[in-house]
């Protein structure tokens, strides 16, 4: 079994996700980046995006984060979202509820996180 | 003494509180359960958090620190936010949350502070309103329960971003029912801005001290675009915690109040009974009495 990298996806509501993975690739503010055991120690801010997982070379898990930030350690890999929504089990018809809920109550910034989220799908 | 029918009836309507008040208390129960799960689940999210925000505050220059980390450098204006329920029949939950902003304020007003108030929640509003009316600054309701949104929480933190941007707040205070257990709610005043850093936690957490991280973008915007998030975190954390304390404080309410009516009701049937045989003794000695004088 190769090394790999202990990956949260933390949101306020709870733990959203925890895996061990091969590599994660986060979308950090200065460009997407590839997260493998023994990175070196790095703290990034995130941007709106999909964060990759990998397990044993391919993509398991893909997640759609609104910003938040990272934090690399050699071996782990933690992510912090205020909204985050699992591409893998999310439901095409659920989002564009939860975006219709988000446009009636003016929430702009949801509904532009739910617009991408449903495209990315 | 009230006569039969006078008692029946208010028997009946004793039980028919009990009914109600032992229905609140299930349902108090039953969302406790989930508020509580609410309130444990935010808890990584939060002490990550602090984890990230320490090693990196102890990076940071007071000089060139940003207002939200350490605050403006004077100490002459404190925001309150006082998180209270929207509803009341809980016990002394919003009670004592009154009582210590009270105290607080008055505490404040002492040392020369000018003291403002952020009010969530609509008991404690309610009960304020007139002795503050003057300094309380904003009124948010329906900011609670088990299905509180972080935007909620956002347009929170925004004012208060917004009141420190204009030099209108030094500190920022929040007050608020701690959540100990189910019987037990603790009033409880945190300092969200200056933000308090713990040093020794590097020693403590994992690998923090360890290793010498890398910032992308850099240190001073990491921390920028933390600092917002993290106050709007401990909002939410005290938000969830004051949540699952009401529900908690309510349920033991409930509680004393269906007993409360049992012991009522227990009294009540015992005056009704023996009323009842007066009564029937009364007739009966009017008859003899009346056999008697034939």
């Amino acid at each position: 079994m190769a090394e790999t990298t202990a990956f949260e996806l933390v949101t306020p509501a709870r733990i959203m996700m925890a895996i061990d993975a091969s590599m994660v690739v986060v979308p950090g503010s200065m460009g997407l980046f590839g997260a493998m055991p023994r990175h070196a120690p790095t703290i990034s801010t995130l941007q709106r995006g999909v964060v990759e997982v990998y397990v044993n070379g391919s993509v398991s898990n893909r997640i759609m984060v609104d910003g938040g930030i990272v934090d690399v350690t050699e071996d782990r890999c933690t992510v912090l979202a205020e909204r985050a929504v699992n591409l893998d089990n999310a439901d095409r018809s659920d989002l564009e509820a939860q975006r219709q809920t988000a446009n009636n109550n003016g929430n702009a910034r949801e509904e532009e996180f739910l617009d991408a989220a449903i495209s990315a799908l | 003494m009230a006569n039969l029918k006078d008692l029946k009836n208010r028997i009946k309507s004793v039980k028919s509180t009990q009914k109600i008040t032992s229905a609140m208390k299930m349902v108090a129960a039953a969302k406790l359960r989930r508020a509580q799960e609410n309130a444990e689940a935010s808890r990584p999210y939060s002490t990550r958090m602090s984890a990230i925000i320490n090693s990196l505050a102890s990076k940071a220059s007071p000089e060139t620190a940003p207002a939200l980390l350490a605050g403006t450098g004077n100490d002459n204006r404190v925001l309150l936010i006082v998180l209270s329920a929207d509803r009341g029949l809980c016990g002394g939950f919003n009670g004592s949350i009154i009582r210590s902003t009270r105290r607080q304020v008055e505490s404040l007003n002492k040392e020369g502070k000018t003291v403002e108030l952020l009010m969530v929640g609509r008991k404690a509003k309610d009960a304020l309103q007139r002795e503050f009316h003057d300094i309380i600054v904003d009124t948010k309701e329906g900011v609670q329960g088990t299905s509180v949104s972080f935007a909620d929480i956002d347009s929170i933190s925004d004012i208060i971003i917004q009141r420190l941007e204009n030099g209108d707040l030094d500190r920022c205070q929040i007050i608020y029912n701690r959540f100990v257990s189910a019987i037990a709610q603790e009033v409880t005043i945190d300092t969200l801005i200056p933000i308090t850093i713990e040093q020794d936690v590097d020693a403590g957490t994992d690998d923090m001290a360890a290793a010498p991280y890398e910032y992308e973008p850099d240190e001073a915007t990491v921390l920028e675009d933390l600092l917002p998030r993290n106050l709007s975190t401990q909002i939410y954390a005290a938000i969830l915690e004051s949540s699952a304390s009401e529900l908690a404080a309510r349920m033991t309410a409930m509680d004393n109040a269906t007993r409360n009516a049992g012991d009522l009701i227990d009294r009540l049937t015992m005056v009704y009974n023996r009323s009842r045989q007066a009564a029937i003794t009364t007739e009966l000695i009017e008859i003899i009495s009346g056999a008697e004088a034939l």
